[in-house]
């Protein structure tokens, strides 16, 4: 059975081979979900969601309310591009930077499926153009450049496009004096851009370099799940690093070190707050006071 | 260097390791009988001479990934003692405790004082466990980064070589910050100010390789591997099997004349006939004779400039398509 931390499979967003297929009532008809993310956001007044974490049952339109964490426990559901634009922006207002750059099938790399294929398919379920979404605005009057990642495509992987668009990204901020951000939610690396992948690390770290130069401001916000080569890389180079609470952030999934060391991990490993014990994050924020405490800390950036 | 008799030989060696039979049973009889048998014998070693030049030119990619695991190979320590003098190893990240998977330290190379760093393996199985088999923890990253500052602040060039199956994902690593140390010595790897060349002798493996893998220029020996992840994982990840370990070194690309074809390093150094493991001399010198050219020529550069060719450099590195507006 694949299990909730497994990221890299949950990565490649395929059904476990050897799985146990449950006899059911009811049978799909077509594989995989049609319904794109837009269209999903509409859900109807009275719909219930169940929290994955304390098992709560709310409303959606209540959950919306309470910027996608549960009203109980807190528990930060995982949300994409679009929305942290919306929470974070000034009435709502941004423009969408670098739209036209898009994932191409270079190597020409095929595992189950080819590269080109599994584009193709992720394009057509989601109006997202690739794992990354940058976007200018302002937050409480601050001027700034926002990075985001989008899990549902492709486990957020970091390809050569996430390179070029954060790259480009950093070269804006620069250029119009602004501050920084990325939101970093990714399974880490993208395999089938191979060694093009790994390059990305060196290139934004280039990047950031210049940003350092510039003396602009870099916040990482590190959000469930982070790992791989975005926490080897832009992830922990923030002048800030800061992230959403109970969020698994690490070098190495915690399948593979569990397999490495042959012991149990402990009780909340890789976790934020373990994180910030260890020493790794600035603070830990809350999704619903973020945008009032980035206002603050972009201030102090600049007064 | 082993001698013939406690050589290891790979699956697509074994031709040779016949040839290395026969001349030993030649040999035997020889003395049994006293005959002179060396025009056979030296006609055998001709043809294991050519045997390593044929079995190199024709192959896989997975077999070049075994090759670059060679048992034999040598290691970082061995290139420094073949090509240079007055090696000075030191150790610690002045924090944790001292990485034995990573070593360094000052050493004379032609005549200047150069710093070489780099993941060291192994050579026996009590020394692969103390060396954690090239994997170095972050304390390791810490003190590789400690000793490049170190040269920067007295301006002596940096050597980097590469030979790691990855960082190593431990519990302890997580918590000493693994992927910070890593980041950190990227980002401060593009801003050194001093000349720095980096070199993949036997396994480029992801975020553990880039660790100390960011330089003006980055080589890889004729027959090692650089890439995101090791072909097992890979094929464990993609495939969901651990057998598809030979098409995932396929698919991924991963040897020296992809590596430079996609312009992600920037040459390739040849090795002895057969590989590094049949001739350490050999090896080192080759190393060696590539190095000091290059070397030359980075010294001769503005360090302000040579910073900004360096990011420019992997800046351009990617593929994407650019739709119209």
């Amino acid at each position: 059975m694949a299990k909730e931390e497994d990221i890299e499979v949950n990565l490649t967003g395929e059904d476990f081979p050897g799985q146990q297929q449950k006899t059911s009532w009811f049978k799909r008809m077509q594989k995989g979900i049609l319904t794109k993310t837009s269209e999903k956001k509409e859900t109807p007044e009275g719909l219930w969601t169940k929290c994955p974490n304390c098992k709560y049952t709310c409303t959606v339109s209540e959950l919306e309310e309470f910027l996608y964490t549960c009203p109980k426990c807190n528990y930060h559901h995982r949300i994409g591009s679009v929305d942290y634009f919306e929470i974070l922006f000034d009435e709502q207002q941004y423009t969408e930077l670098f739209t036209n750059i898009r994932s191409k099938d270079f190597l020409g790399f095929t595992d189950l499926k080819p590269y080109h294929k599994r584009l193709e398919e992720i394009w057509k379920k989601t109006d997202l153009h690739d794992s990354i979404s940058v976007a200018t605005g302002q937050i409480k009057g601050n001027s700034i450049v926002i990075a985001c990642m989008d899990f549902e495509f492709i486990g957020g992987s970091l390809g050569s496009v996430m390179g070029e668009k954060i790259a480009r990204g950093i070269d804006y901020a620069i250029q119009h004096r602004t501050a920084f951000m990325i939101i970093n939610k990714s399974g880490g690396a993208r395999m089938m851009e191979s060694a093009f992948s790994l390059m990305q690390l060196a290139k934004v770290s280039g990047k950031l370099s210049q940003l350092t130069d510039a003396r602009l401001p870099y916040i990482s916000l590190l959000t469930d799940p982070t790992f791989g080569g975005v926490t080897a890389s832009f992830g922990m180079l923030g002048d800030l690093n800061i992230a959403e609470p109970g969020a698994l952030i690490g070098f190495a999934g915690p399948r593979v070190i569990k397999e490495t060391i042959k012991k149990d991990l402990p009780e909340g490993f890789q976790r934020s707050e373990f994180l910030l014990e260890k020493g790794f994050l600035d603070f830990i924020i809350d999704r619903k006071e973020m945008r009032e405490k980035l206002g603050v800390v972009l201030n102090h950036f600049k007064n | 260097m082993p001698s013939i008799q406690n050589r290891q030989f790979l699956e697509f060696e074994k031709p040779i390791k016949d040839l290395y039979e026969q001349i030993d049973q030649l040999q035997q009889t020889a003395e049994k009988n006293k005959i002179d048998l060396s025009n056979s014998i030296k006609e055998l070693e001709e043809r294991v001479i050519e045997k390593r030049r044929e079995i190199t030119t024709h192959l896989t990619s997975w077999q070049k990934v075994q090759l670059s695991r060679h048992p034999d190979r040598p290691y970082t320590l061995k290139y420094i003692q073949k090509m240079c003098t007055d090696f000075t190893e030191l150790h610690g990240d002045r924090n944790v405790r001292d990485d034995k998977a990573m070593v360094g330290g000052f050493a004379n190379l032609d005549g200047q004082t150069v710093m070489i760093i780099g993941q060291q393996k192994g050579i026996n199985t009590k020394m692969r466990q103390l060396r954690n088999f090239g994997m170095a923890n972050p304390e390791g990253y810490r003190k590789a980064l400690r000793l490049m500052k170190l040269a920067e602040k007295f301006n002596k060039p940096i050597i980097t070589l590469i030979d790691t199956p990855g960082a190593y994902p431990g519990l302890e690593a997580e918590e000493r910050g693994q992927g910070e140390a890593i980041a950190r010595n990227i980002y401060e790897m593009m801003r050194l100010k001093v000349p720095v060349i980096c070199v993949i002798i036997g396994e480029g493996a992801s975020g553990g390789a880039l660790g100390i893998g960011v330089g003006d220029k980055v080589f890889m020996l004729e027959n090692t591997w650089y890439t995101v992840i090791s072909p097992e994982s890979c094929s464990s990840i993609l495939w969901r099997s651990w057998d598809m370990k030979e098409k995932a070194a396929e698919e991924l690309k991963l040897t020296a004349d992809k590596m430079y074809e996609f312009g992600l390093v920037d040459g390739i150094i040849p090795e002895p006939l057969g590989g590094t493991h049949w001739n350490y001399d050999e090896a080192g010198t080759l190393l060696k004779q590539y190095l000091l050219p290059v070397l030359e020529e980075l010294k001769k550069m503005d360090p302000e400039e040579r910073v900004n060719k360096r990011i420019e450099k992997f800046c351009k590195m990617g593929f994407w398509d650019e739709l119209p507006e």
